[in-house]
């Protein structure tokens, strides 16, 4: 039975806006880039709220500066503009002065993956988990659905440092209930069968295509165990590792290039040499931009992505 | 916290002091960016002998120091015989520089008691700046932040998005100094990205401006104190027109003088040897 479709930047606004009644640390900033909930936050809280401008080096100093001050600072605009347009400014300001200065900054970026179907590469964020991925003191969350938004929302204020969520820009259901605390701490959440042979390890958008894999795998006799990965730079891998143990057979899934340091490195550096006895495949996108203009699944099938491919590959994996 | 005059010399002998200190440094630590850090020598010592900073050597981090930010961190060689002095850390630690097991690199970093932020990688202090100005502002505190940058560094962009947001919101607790000493690392600034007229461009922009000499330091410290005190309802700049290489002519007459190294001899030739 699927949940009502949600956007995750509603949910994740919503905690904001709730929490900054009562809290009078917490400041949003946004460069040019709104929601109706953030409507919301600048007509109610207007001495917390401003909008800098398309200009996201300023959006991330500026951040940078009201939290060296004691703020709780979300700083809110596209994803791929978020992390790239201004990653010397998250490098330097952020990852290197974190590190010695503490803060609390949430940089929150819409559009995972190919969210702006129809924008074309500029705006697709495609890049986005990797390159956050190699700064150190940065967090990487990426929810597939709006309760794990909400939930890393109030997990964002409640925990000091720097981190950077990707949100779809998609209204999507819900995958399952809200994780709960010790599943974002963990930075991973399971669904299927625990303890079977196949198990497939995705993150954001393609978590629902991983339920739907599963379940035509399962409906083929396959049990098949599902991971939601929800923090791709501080997961607990022990604790994967020990739960993908029976795990034969692992196929991984990201909207985002492969082989560029993405949700794959992590689980090659951190899974794949705890885990001898175990078949890998990666699912995602090879490292070159597309033009083309389509449905976001009709994209993702081009390359690959789709409930049936990914099916027959989890196959050929088992019979490899 | 401090913020008188506490010295026994005059702010005039207090630089000749640190300008000497700064190229001893040099002469053990080739390293560092000698000439950019000998051009804002008086700016600094303004700063923190002139009244002008409130800073607590004992909490560099208390509430209720002014905030500087050395955006051009590598130009501030010449701030570590000032912080020393000030008692933020040993002057026995100024042998150290660029030595292993210091804290006081060849660009600093806020791991150094007194520095903010990190710095030396340019154009990003106007804008964390901005950002430090805008909670002051809206907590009540009537603490400044002052923001030290080279004229080369103004080349960056981020500096510009910085200043339009600053005048946007009105920041007169906001304070940017210009150590405008005319040369980037390859060339004089105006043969390469010419900032001319600078003072329209950022009275433009919505900032108040002043410009002065800024190797004089009565002079600078009152176009300093008069900027920080006048009732312009916005961010105000202070240009000082500065010499790179200061005090040293090898250096004042060479456009590459950024990465030009002064020898141990002509170090000793200029500070007349050993303090």
């Amino acid at each position: 039975m699927s949940t009502p479709k949600r956007r995750m930047r509603d949910a994740f606004l919503q905690v904001i806006k709730d929490r900054m009644g009562a809290e009078s640390d917490i400041f949003f900033l946004t460069g040019d880039f709104g929601s109706p909930v953030l409507d919301g936050v600048r007509r109610d809280f207007a001495d917390r709220f401003l909008n800098v401008g398309i200009a996201e080096q300023n959006l991330v100093n500026v951040a940078t500066g009201l939290a060296l001050e004691g703020y709780r600072v979300i700083a809110y605009a596209i994803a791929p503009f978020i992390t790239m347009r201004c990653l010397e400014q998250i490098r330097i300001n952020l990852a290197i002065l974190s590190q010695v200065r503490p803060m609390n900054v949430t940089l929150v970026g819409v559009g995972a993956g190919y969210s702006y179907e129809v924008s074309g590469p500029t705006h697709q964020a495609l890049e986005d988990m990797a390159l956050m991925r190699a700064l150190p003191n940065i967090g990487v969350w990426s929810p597939a659905d709006a309760a794990t938004a909400a939930a890393m929302a109030n997990r964002a204020l409640d925990t000091p440092g720097v981190r950077y969520v990707r949100l779809d820009s998609h209204p999507l259901p819900d995958l399952g209930p809200a994780p709960t605390p010790q599943e974002l701490q963990c930075g991973f959440r399971l669904s299927g069968t625990t303890g079977a042979a196949a198990a497939l390890v995705s993150t954001g958008y393609l978590s629902h295509l991983a339920a739907g894999v599963r379940d035509e795998l399962e409906a083929g006799g396959l049990p098949v165990l599902t991971v939601d990965m929800m923090d791709l730079a501080h997961a607990d891998m022990t604790e994967l590792t020990t739960v993908l143990a029976p795990c034969r057979n692992i196929l991984t899934m990201e909207e985002g290039f492969i082989g560029c340091g993405g949700m794959d490195a992590l689980l090659m550096l951190h899974a794949t040499p705890r885990l001898p006895k175990a078949k890998w495949a990666h699912a995602g996108l090879q490292p070159h931009y597309h033009f083309e203009i389509g449905p976001r699944d009709a994209l993702l099938a081009a390359q690959g992505i789709s409930r049936s491919a990914l099916a027959a590959r989890m196959i050929e994996l088992i019979n490899r | 916290m401090t913020s008188a005059h506490q010295h026994s010399g005059s702010l005039r002998e207090l630089a000749a002091r640190f300008r000497a200190d700064t190229l001893r440094i040099h002469a053990q630590a080739p390293e560092t960016r000698v000439a950019s850090s000998l051009s804002a020598v008086e700016i600094y010592t303004c700063l923190f002998y002139g009244g002008l900073l409130r800073h607590n050597p004992a909490n560099p981090r208390d509430p209720a120091r002014d905030r500087l930010i050395v955006s051009k961190g590598h130009g501030s060689i010449s701030l570590y015989p000032i912080l020393a002095d000030r008692g933020f850390f040993s002057p026995e630690e100024l042998a150290r520089v660029c030595r292993p097991g210091t804290f006081l690199g060849g660009i600093p970093d806020p791991i150094i008691p007194g520095y903010e932020t990190v710095n030396g990688s340019l154009g990003h202090g106007p804008g964390v700046g901005t950002g430090m100005a805008i909670a002051l502002q809206r907590q009540g505190s009537d603490r400044r932040v002052m923001v030290v940058v080279g004229d080369g560094e103004l080349h960056e962009g981020a500096v510009w998005e910085a200043l339009l947001f600053a005048a946007q919101q009105k920041l007169n607790n906001l304070i940017l100094i210009v150590d405008d000493n005319g040369r980037c690392m390859m060339d004089y600034t105006s043969h390469v990205v010419d900032l001319a007229p600078l003072p329209d461009k950022l009275r433009a922009f919505g900032w108040s401006v002043e410009e002065v000499n800024g190797h004089d330091v009565d002079a600078l410290c009152a176009t300093l104190r008069r900027s920080m005190e006048s009732s312009f309802p916005g961010p105000r700049a202070v240009i000082t027109h500065t010499i790179k290489g200061k005090g040293a002519p090898a250096l004042e007459d060479d456009p590459l003088c950024h990465v030009r190294t002064l020898t141990p001899g002509e170090v000793e030739e200029l500070t007349g040897g050993a303090p």
